[in-house]
């Protein structure tokens, strides 16, 4: 750790700067949000290494950034940030991830948690039944033969047509829950039929849907105009993404890049940042099929959202629309890579923004943030673990003019999977969150000390970094109530 | 080793190795075959326990590559496709015909049942980081995280 302190430069007490000549080759220095105490714990990995290994890719602007819960990840760090310049610059599969679109989903309601407690437990049951997790499970819906391509060009507007949605959903999410550019036929038929099944269901690993109580408001009018009133309001929270269908297509590209960087001489620190010119026809083919296996993850999302809905209905007897309002507050991608544009020092360039455990985090009066929100920002979502609590934080001027507009994912691990299991050892993890209020249901409960809180950093202290380096603002926090896992 | 899931050591198959997000395997094999179905093992052991699979379905599995390690993620990859496509898990392994480039091999399970099977979590992808496939004097051994 102390190795790291001595390469760092501090800028502020928000701001690390790694040289660019810390390691040859590195074409722009690194740039990690961060406190001090943060550091200690960023440092045990190799994650600041891979922050410099993202600076050898072409094209590169202004920074290889990292956000304050940044951690290891295959080739580029979880929590990384980097942009490519569209004209000369690279698309790489590692800054995206396996879990294309892995994100976020926040549903409000008009329930408070003295009207949720007495039937939680029937609640939470219900969306266990009704929202397939874990390992094997299929969704409501099979998405087969040439549906699939529906799903994969019309994202969560194919959940609007089918009945799964309401048509004021699709503005609250990232891109309108479609994203242009989507190509089907640069999907394979494997990544296809990998994802059939799955269109509605959570998976495992960190992934989870939690119903959760507003604690704390930090900004009452920014709540407000998400719909949130105060402390007590149920809210429910959804964290995950493409399913097989985007682990099969991360797969299939990685082949196809690891071959065409070695054509285009692309040198690479870490074969796992494999990757070909955005220009190139691998560039474009894997752009066109990341996009459709995002657009499955916003359909995903949406078709867990309208189960849970309808199971609210079932337990409580109530129209999710006219009597719980359970409208979408945001759905956001954490795993993505996008054309933007963006400000560089006096002009504008067109750049390939790779957002790996990384969030949109727009700011007031973006043509991209929804109509709703064009006063105070596009909402961040910032899932914590299922012992703590989330936030919501909106995007900020600060945030386009430094770090492409994006902002953290999460909170991040501290501890390997064993380390968590081992320190738990004997301890009946779901018995310790009932004791504190929080149900949970789980596929495996032995799994569960895997995703304690011990096992995760402090999500306060990521999101502190932010709202004081001014990238995000804060906008309220959440706790757990119920939590369904795989 | 990681609670019984692996083998006894004299008839070492694999072991679960710890990383920080992530968790891979170590498998071993006396020969190339067996070292595949080894690692087929461990990866199925992380996502269920194999004592409780029955045998009562098969799939034929074939992969090809153009060296061994991406022979061994293709492999492994093709076994996750059937979990996905069809919820299926495996717990024995048949490798009929193999070379350093291409495999192919029969899959025992049965589609997933959460009511009657102990089952752990998913995997999403099969990795390159720290992949290697090593020949010692006893045999071969072999290195793979899993992105899960």
């Amino acid at each position: 750790m102390t190795e790291w302190k001595r390469v760092l430069q501090k800028i502020d007490n928000q701001r690390w700067l790694l040289p660019q000549d810390y390691k040859q080759g590195m074409r722009v220095p690194g740039l990690i949000f961060a406190s001090e105490e943060m550091l200690h714990i960023i440092g045990q990995d190799q994650a600041i290494e891979q922050v410099a290994n993202v600076a050898f890719l072409p094209g590169i602007v202004r920074y290889s950034m990292a956000m304050p819960d940044i951690h290891w990840g295959y080739g580029f760090p979880i929590g990384g940030v980097a942009a490519m310049r569209v004209d000369d610059g690279v698309v790489s599969p590692g800054g995206v991830g396996f879990d294309i679109n892995c994100g976020t989903r926040v549903l409000r309601t008009n329930l408070t948690e003295g009207e949720v407690r007495p039937v939680l437990h029937e609640l939470v049951n219900q969306v266990f039944r009704d929202v397939p997790a874990g390992v094997g499970g299929h969704g409501p819906v099979r998405a087969s033969g040439s549906q699939i391509d529906g799903v994969l060009v019309n994202g969560a507007r194919w959940a609007l047509e089918q009945g799964y949605a309401w048509p004021e959903d699709l503005e609250a999410i990232e891109g309108g829950g479609a994203l242009p550019g989507a190509d089907p036929d640069r999907v394979s038929h494997r990544a296809k039929e990998r994802g059939a099944p799955q269109l509605g269901t959570l998976g495992s690993g960190n992934h989870f849907l939690e119903i959760q109580v507003i604690d704390e408001v930090y900004d009452r009018e920014k709540a407000a105009v998400m719909g949130i009133t105060g402390a007590g309001q149920v809210m429910v929270f959804i964290h995950t993404g493409s399913r097989g269908l985007g682990h099969q297509t991360c797969q299939d590209y990685l082949d196809v890049m690891e071959e065409a960087a070695g054509r285009y001489g692309i040198d690479l620190p870490d074969k796992q940042l494999s990757c070909a010119p955005i220009k190139s026809k691998e560039g474009q083919a894997y752009l066109a099929a990341m996009t459709a296996a995002a657009n499955f993850a916003f359909c995903n999302r949406q078709l867990i959202a309208h189960r849970t809905r309808e199971a609210f209905r079932k337990v409580l007897g109530r129209d999710p629309l006219d009597d719980l309002g359970m409208h979408v507050v945001y759905d956001v991608a954490h795993n993505i890579a996008k054309i933007e544009r963006h400000r560089l020092d006096t002009h504008e360039i067109s750049v390939c923004v790779h957002r790996k455990g990384a969030t949109r985090a727009f700011p007031p009066g973006h043509h991209d943030v929804p109509a709703k929100y064009q006063k105070i920002g596009q909402p961040v979502l910032v899932p914590g673990d299922m012992g703590r609590y989330s936030y919501i934080a909106v995007g900020t001027k600060q945030a386009m003019a430094e770090t492409w507009g994006s902002s953290c994912h999460g909170a991040g691990r501290v501890q390997s999977r064993h380390a968590a299991k081992r320190s738990l050892e004997g301890v009946d993890v779901a018995q310790r969150l009932l004791d504190r209020g929080i149900y949970v249901r789980a596929q495996n409960r032995k799994l569960l000390a895997e995703e304690a809180s011990e096992a995760y950093k402090d999500v306060a202290m990521v999101i502190d970094v932010l709202d004081d380096a001014g990238i995000a603002t804060k906008v309220c926090r959440m706790r757990p109530m119920g939590v369904v896992k795989g | 080793m990681d609670d019984g899931r692996s083998a006894t050591a004299e008839t070492r198959r694999f072991e679960v190795l710890e990383h920080t997000a992530d968790a891979g395997i170590i498998a071993y094999g006396a020969g190339l075959p067996e070292l595949f179905v080894n690692a087929a093992l461990g990866l199925f052991s992380l996502m269920v326990d194999l004592s409780g699979v029955r045998e009562t379905d098969s799939r034929e599995i074939e992969a090809h590559a153009s060296d061994l390690e991406t022979l061994l993620i293709r492999w492994l990859t093709e076994l996750l496709y059937h979990v996905d496509a069809e919820e299926m898990v495996f717990s024995r392994f048949e490798v009929t015909a193999m070379d350093e480039t291409s495999l192919r091999a029969r899959a025992y399970g049965e589609r997933i049942d959460p009511e009657r099977h102990d089952l752990g979590f998913g995997v999403k992808a099969v990795t390159r980081h720290m992949l290697e496939i090593a020949h010692q004097d006893s045999g071969y051994r072999a290195t793979v995280l899993f992105d899960i």
